[in-house]
């Protein structure tokens, strides 16, 4: 594999855990944030602190950044959760840039000028390794009563409350957990680029992780996936056209968004079991329209499938 | 029999407005009780106030004994007090089967842990709810439409549906806020006795809304009445019919 293919891939697998926390976040939960790219950075700093400063091993500096993110997140979930959905999303915004600007400003992890030096620790078999271990336990999340809960927080909150759901609790859990996948994906970055810089976290970054859980579709993990994969590809294949990079990318993503609103996967997901049952719907209709067009002699066979699944 | 719910001064003003002003009544236990009055009498902000969907303004609600004023929702409906909206709150995107699965949340207690390594504590629990759900959409008569998504079933169905996740809760008091609304001759008729089988089999106390007089004399055992805010008669269905403030009220009040 080329080298430059391989960076690629390794990009995309460190943004697909990122984008794996926001799903649950945005796509299950139903909370927006335009500040992930804080959590990534704080991430990113603290495993660069335990690697480089306290000399401890990779995946002590991994556990430490979901640790870390987890912890702020909690605190940033306690002040603003509370606040209606809307708040929330602009409480976050604020938090990504505070966090950008802290950091900026402190001068002993480099300052706005960056942090070079960090060991390059990650490797595409660790980021492959982590994105297995990162979809598995999301998916095991989602299909237990503690997601459903977060869905039906997302749902309809209110009925969620009168059905017994701590829907505080259940947001936060989502915040959190969401946090230290971010947290986790900071960790790889700063390891790969060895060198990391307050900027390469701004709202961009923020929006850009949105975008992707959006584009891929909500609440699905596979839609994430394939999200994350394919707008992490597009903007570097795009480099050959670069001043129009962005243009291109953006109405790529206009496009999908009109042609499926839903997303790319939107609801649906890609199990083994589904894609059986998509093939016997698919089966079943072309009975149904054989048979019409037996009857009726001139009907046209055209068998598109829409994707409605349930979580 | 004993009183399950005891409302007592009970009283919200929204600004200058008392949408709810003292008012006291009982639900007896496993009984049928009834909530009518004009429409902005304030039997909706009632069902709000129990439920701790709305802060109390004055006076106190108890359950069973327990003083649950001002409770987080949750944990009023974790204590067994359960309800469904005048207008319809399903889980719109979900199945059926999956809106119910969700609300039998609190007959499992296995933990994070358990769900995101599947261990078998979760298999075995999560077996019992799906189970629980199965027989409840069973009972309602919704098995054959358990895999559709609950925007797209017609009205009295997503109303069904909304009772058969309340039930998934296993309350000891289910409110009802206008079950019927919408409804034809028919399906209310069979809505009502829906009810009165729900109470036998499931052993709980009923608190119903219900706008038409002659239709919650036929179902409910007590019956409240409010008008603006404040309650004007308390009794059993003949009294009420003949009370002479309650027929004024309806008559003056524009019912439905
Ligand atoms: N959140 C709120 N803010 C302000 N006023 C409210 C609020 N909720 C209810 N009200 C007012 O309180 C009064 C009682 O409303 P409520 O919904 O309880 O009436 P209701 O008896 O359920 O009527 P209906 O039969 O039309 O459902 C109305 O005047 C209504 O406008
Ligand atoms: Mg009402």
């Amino acid at each position: 594999m080329s080298s430059y293919i391989e960076g690629i891939l390794m990009l995309s697998g460190i943004n697909l855990i990122a984008v794996l926390g926001l799903s649950l976040l945005t796509g299950f939960a139903g909370l927006f944030s335009f500040g992930h790219a804080g959590f990534m950075a704080i991430g990113a700093y603290s495993a660069a602190v335990c690697t480089k400063l306290l000399g401890l091993p990779f995946v002590a500096a991994i556990a430490a950044a979901a640790l870390v993110a987890a912890g702020v997140s909690w605190l940033i979930g306690r002040a603003t959760l509370k606040l209606k959905g809307d708040y929330f999303c602009i409480a976050t915004l604020g938090f990504g840039e505070a966090i950008r600007l802290i950091l900026d400003n402190f001068q002993g992890l480099g300052g706005a000028r960056g942090w070079p030096g960090i060991p390059p620790r990650t490797t595409l078999l660790n980021i492959l390794i982590l994105d297995v271990i990162g979809v598995v336990l999301l998916a095991n999340l989602v299909r237990s009563r503690h997601g459903r809960n977060m869905i039906a927080v997302r749902e309809e909150e209110l009925a969620a409350k009168v059905a017994g759901i701590d829907t505080f609790r259940y947001k936060m859990l989502a915040l959190v957990i969401s946090a230290a996948y971010a947290g986790v994906a900071g960790a790889l970055l700063g390891h790969y680029m060895t060198f990391i810089q307050p900027k390469m976290f701004s709202m961009v970054k923020s929006t850009e992780l949105t975008i992707i859980v959006i584009f891929g579709g909500l609440g699905s993990i596979s839609g994430s996936v394939l999200g994350a994969v394919v707008l992490t590809f597009l903007p570097e294949l795009l480099r050959a056209v670069d001043k129009w990079r962005l243009v291109v990318y953006g109405l790529a993503v206009i496009g999908i968004m009109i042609g499926r609103p839903r997303g790319l996967m939107g609801g649906f997901e890609l199990t083994p079991k589904s894609i059986r049952a998509h093939f016997a719907r698919r089966r079943e209709e072309r009975a149904i329209k054989a048979g019409r067009a037996a009857e009726d002699g001139d009907e046209a066979l055209s068998g598109e499938a829409d994707g409605k699944g349930g979580l | 029999m004993s009183d399950i719910l005891q409302v007592r001064g009970l009283t919200k003003r929204f600004g200058g407005l008392a949408a709810v002003n003292d008012v006291d009544f009982d639900v007896r236990e496993g009984g049928i009780s009834g909530l009518i009055g004009p429409n902005g009498a304030g039997k909706t902000t009632i069902f709000n106030l129990i439920t701790g969907v709305y802060k109390v303004s004055s006076g106190t609600v108890s359950f069973g004994g327990r003083d649950i004023t001002d409770l987080e929702p949750h944990r009023i409906a974790g204590l067994g007090v359960t309800r469904t909206f005048q207008n319809i709150r399903l889980f719109k995107n979900l199945t059926v089967f999956e809106n119910v699965l969700t609300a039998c949340h609190a007959s499992a207690s296995y933990g994070l842990a358990d769900s995101l390594l599947r261990l078998p504590r979760f298999r075995r629990e999560e077996k019992a709810i799906m189970d629980k759900a199965d027989g409840l959409l069973e009972i309602l008569g919704l098995s054959d439409r358990k895999d559709a998504i609950a925007n797209g079933l017609p009205y009295g169905l997503q109303r069904r549906l909304e009772i058969t996740r309340a039930l998934a809760l296993d309350p000891k008091l289910l409110l009802l806020d206008e079950p019927a609304a919408g409804m034809n001759p028919d399906e209310t008729e069979q809505l009502m006795r829906l009810i009165g089988e729900i109470r036998d089999r499931f052993k709980l106390s009923v608190l119903v809304i219900e706008h038409h007089m002659d239709l919650v004399m036929g179902l409910c055992e007590r019956i409240v009445v409010l008008n603006f805010g404040q309650k004007l008669a308390d009794g059993v269905p003949d009294a009420i019919r003949g009370d002479q403030r309650v027929v004024e009220a309806y008559l003056g009040g524009g019912d439905k």
